[in-house]
């Protein structure tokens, strides 16, 4: 237990980010399975208050992205990147352990916010965040929503963004700067180069949330007008500051999942990546636009037709890079020996439907047509085509890909065909018909709907699809929790990959790597034209390895944020400063941390 | 495969068959509505032709290179730069097809009403909707009446957070922001009634932010206009309906709502002519005895968030407000 709260070692920080994403992303899924079955029914559903749906789906929206999705690739990054370039760790493991506690502790922060009513003397037990993820001001002045529901959210999501950046800024040092011998740039894996580019968005567009949020707070707690109309503020200001953070986080979620898709994709076709310069500068290129593409969020705002149509031209440029990687990865796959194990099928998934909510979006694009889409079902369609089709899709081929190497057990591979197939069901049922209800006229983030409207049916396919994505996953977690009870030992490289993780034991020891290997191809495990595969390792490192022991002052400084949070929530000044003196004195104490222990 | 056989299927049947439902964007009524249709289906014909052909090359790839025993290693291709050039090229000649006819209606659509249109102002209340029309000097509430073939100017803002006016048969959304004023064109082609509910999130009751438009014949419309001029009715001699005025005078309702001439409450809708109304509370129910009765005893139960405080009126009292209220036609 202590050595686990302690631990900086980015292979078991890799693993409590993992379970804590995948236990948000339950918590994410059930508040969907909840929007669901109240839509299931029109006028009045299942009685479902309109209170209730608005803090359900705020909070479906916040925990998929800020707490499952972001996190689960954060997994990743952590497990996988120091091993891809051959690192024993990354550049500051306490700094990551800190990530990892800020995480949680801002997770649960969010959280607590269902049953935190009381505290508040509110007459419910929930006083969860109900002004969407979005938060559009002027919703979210405190004369609109006087309740400690907005707090929590604005709150939480700046503890978030810290976590967030300090991984940001780790991973992009780490990248750069511990890469083994012969690991050039235009030798990475394609995930480690994805996730390199992810921090570059993480690191420029959470800077813009947190102004975002600052300003907020300021407004709702020092009363204070940069939102508020009456006080010469702008509402629309918050739109602008909100989509230049969100849709480089759009790229911050899928970025991880194609760097995914790009490693499986390879290894179970027995072929290189197809193309992969052009696979890497692509990511560079779509990185780039997509910090110019935000007012594509604002169509129906009124910014006038000359803003329109520049955003309206660059979100279209966007699907060229997009395009370009799939067309490479289907070149990759084109003439390979391709073995369908379940992670190529989440990868190919991931491929098929990708296309769709790629080509809906190009509907959003087109200014004009998005003045009918924008804000309906069908827009829940295209980001669920994207988020779900995309990201979930590519992690759960990450996790499949990867699982034995973190774990040393392989999962089931006849469960992971149930749990691909029900999946691909599921999604395509839940998300394919709120493209028409979307059309038919129904707007997204209502608790309730006319029967008139004429769009009963497909919604109640959603339900039964969002049901059956459920029961999919349960399928997953019991895969999951098989490999403790009745464990398949993994050898080093069960796939054949050709990366340096394949190199070492499933799980890696400790240290990683007993002798940091010198790389001399893309592919080191590879025969390549010109390169023959990477001698194994010695299997016992040849001169004692220093590891460095765990430290408590990343967790501790952690803690003191959530205490700030609460009291500024509570307006108590003297918990606010208990809380920056923990946050002060963590620091401190961390910095001047012996570094031998 | 069967996904698009399923897409084409499906949105066929909604063209053809959902002539009928009230809030569809697939059956336009106004020149403003037919533009985004016209370019919504230029794009998705592209974005079909997009899907066959790469959802095809995708299933063909991982058909035909499934491993199969015996076979030899595969080549380690790197790359191929013509390939890469195409389909970089490709893919921005298409966006080409989309973007002018884009660029060409995202001015034509920019909400300027040629000379002579009748302009209305709107006005996005927590939850309901208020219409001013200036140069007739009358208002309506949340049930918009327009006459047919006229060139529409609505000029939109909020009293409070922002909304988003959406109407789908006569056009696009476009919000209505506290302090700014953005504006919508459209030329209503056929008379009838359409649906539309608020589409920016709202808070509490955004579900129940609905709205009406009547598109009217010109004569049907200025009936409607001399009707809504009028003073309010006048209840006729020891009539329900005069015991109702004299329980609307003393109640609370005076502090909310307005009725010509007798009180003139500015947080609530207008009241002068609500009997005219075919529906009450944002287009949510329509305008009956029983629905009244419930509505005026406990609003907030009826509309999450509503302002309306719950009455407590004796029985008698109510029936006779209520006989007064259906009165004011």
């Amino acid at each position: 237990m202590k050595t686990w709260l302690t631990t900086t070692d980015h292979k078991r920080i890799g693993l409590l980010y993992f379970w804590t994403a995948f236990g948000f992303f339950l918590i994410g899924g059930l508040e969907a399975l909840i929007i669901r079955a109240q839509l299931a029914r029109p006028d009045g559903g299942l009685g479902v208050s309109a209170e209730t749906f608005n803090q359900l789906f705020t909070m479906h929206g916040t925990t998929m992205v800020f707490l499952a999705l972001m996190p689960l690739s954060a997994a990743f990054f952590n497990f996988m990147i120091p091993l891809q370039i051959g690192a024993r760790d990354v550049a500051f493991p306490r700094l990551n352990a800190f990530s990892y506690w800020v995480f949680l502790l801002g997770g649960l922060f969010l959280n607590a916010s269902f049953i935190a009513g009381p505290l508040f003397g509110a007459d419910r037990l929930s006083v969860a965040p109900d002004a969407g993820w979005f938060g559009y001001e002027n919703l979210t002045s405190r004369q609109f929503s006087p309740g400690p529901n907005v707090d929590f959210w604005l709150l939480g999501l700046q503890i978030l963004g810290i976590a967030s950046l300090a991984a940001g800024f780790n991973f992009i040092v780490t990248i750069l700067n511990m890469r083994a011998p012969g690991m050039r740039m235009l030798r990475l894996p394609p995930f480690t180069w994805m996730t390199l580019i992810t921090q570059f968005l993480v690191i420029t567009a959470f800077p813009v949330i947190t102004v975002a949020l600052v300003l907020l707070m300021f407004d709702r707690f020092f009363g204070t007008h940069f939102f508020v109309p009456q006080g010469g503020g702008d509402p629309i200001l918050w739109q602008h500051l909100f989509w230049m953070f969100g849709h480089p986080e759009v790229y911050i979620l899928i970025l991880p999942a194609m760097g995914i898709v790009s490693e499986v994709l390879p290894t179970f076709s027995k072929k290189p990546l197809f193309g992969y310069t052009v696979v890497v500068y692509s990511g560079v290129v779509i990185a780039f636009l997509g910090w110019s593409v935000w007012s594509h969020h604002m169509f129906s705002s009124g910014l006038g037709p000359i803003a329109d149509s520049v955003f309206a031209g660059t979100t279209m440029l966007i699907a060229i890079p997009t395009g370009v990687k799939i067309f490479n990865w289907i070149g990759t796959l084109w003439g390979g020996q391709i073995r369908f194990t379940t992670s190529l099928l989440f990868a190919v998934g991931f491929i098929a439907m990708f296309i769709i909510g790629g080509l809906s979006g190009v509907s959003h694009a087109s200014a004009p047509s998005d003045l009918q889409q924008t804000d309906t079902y069908y827009v829940v369609a295209h980001i669920h085509y994207v988020l779900f089709g995309g990201t979930i899709l590519g992690l759960f081929a990450g996790m499949y890909y990867w699982w034995p190497k973190m774990t040393g057990r392989l999962l089931s591979e006849s469960l992971g065909k149930v749990h691909f197939w029900l999946t691909m069901i599921g999604m395509n049922l839940a998300f394919f018909p709120m493209h028409f209800s979307g059309l038919l006229g129904m707007p997204r983030r209502i608790y309730t709907y006319s029967s008139e409207l004429g769009v009963t049916g497909f919604n109640q396919a959603s339900t039964i699809g969002a049901f059956l994505i459920g029961l999919a996953t349960l399928v997953f977690v019991w895969n999951l929790l098989r490999t403790r009870w009745q464990p398949i030992s993994a050898p080093h490289n069960p796939w054949g990959g050709a990366t340096l993780e394949w190199a070492i034991p499933s799980p890696p020891p400790v240290y990683n790597f007993t002798v940091i290997p010198t790389v001399e191809s893309r592919m080191p495990l590879w025969q390549t034209e010109r390169h023959a595969p990477m001698r194994p390792l010695p299997e016992r490192p040849p001169a004692p390895i220093h590891v460095p022991g765990g430290s408590w002052w990343p967790l501790i400084t952690a803690t003191g944020l959530p205490v700030m949070a609460i009291g500024a929530l509570s307006h108590v000044i003297p918990v606010v400063l208990a809380g920056a003196a923990v946050v002060i004195v963590g620091i401190y104490r961390w910095a001047y941390e012996p570094f031998e222990m | 495969m069967p996904l698009v056989l399923l897409a084409v299927l499906l949105l066929l049947t909604a063209c053809g068959g959902g002539a009928d439902l009230p809030q569809s964007t697939l059956v336009p009524r106004s020149d403003f509505s037919a533009d985004l249709f016209g370019l919504y289906k230029n794009v998705f014909w592209w974005a079909l032709g997009v899907f066959i052909l790469v959802e095809g090359l995708l299933l063909v790839a991982i058909v035909r290179f499934r491993a199969r025993p015996g076979r030899a290693e595969p080549k380690p291709v790197h790359g191929h730069t013509v390939l890469e050039i195409s389909w970089t090229l490709a893919p921005a000649l298409i966006l080409v097809f989309i973007a002018v006819p884009t660029m060409r209606t995202i001015f034509s659509t920019a909400g300027h009403a040629p000379e002579g249109a009748l302009r209305v102002e709107v006005i996005g209340h927590q939850w309901w909707w208020e219409y001013r029309y200036p140069t007739l000097n009358i208002s309506a509430y949340n049930e918009l009446h327009i006459p047919v073939r006229t060139p529409i100017q609505l000029d939109m803002t909020s009293a409070d957070v922002i909304h988003s006016f959406w109407v789908p048969r006569l056009g696009g959304k476009r919000d209505l922001i506290q302090g700014r004023t953005n504006r919508i064109a459209f030329r209503a082609d056929s008379t009838g009634e359409y649906w539309g509910q608020c589409a920016e999130f709202c808070g509490a009751s955004h579900a129940n932010m609905r709205l009406r438009v009547f598109v009217q014949s010109d004569s049907v419309f200025q009936r409607w206009v001399d009707q809504q001029r009028a003073s309010p009715a006048t209840p006729a001699k020891g009539s329900p309906a005069e015991a109702g005025q004299q329980v609307y005078r003393r109640s609370p309702c005076i502090a909310c709502h307005t009725i010509a001439g007798l009180s003139q409450g500015r947080v609530g809708p207008d009241l002068t002519h609500v009997g005219s109304r075919f529906t009450i509370a944002g287009a949510l129910f329509p305008n009956n005895a029983e629905i009244l009765h419930r509505w005026i005893m406990n609003a907030p139960a009826m509309k999450p968030g509503a302002l309306m405080t719950p009455q407590s009126l004796s029985p008698q009292d109510l029936d006779a407000l209520i006989a007064y209220l259906q009165s004011l036609k």
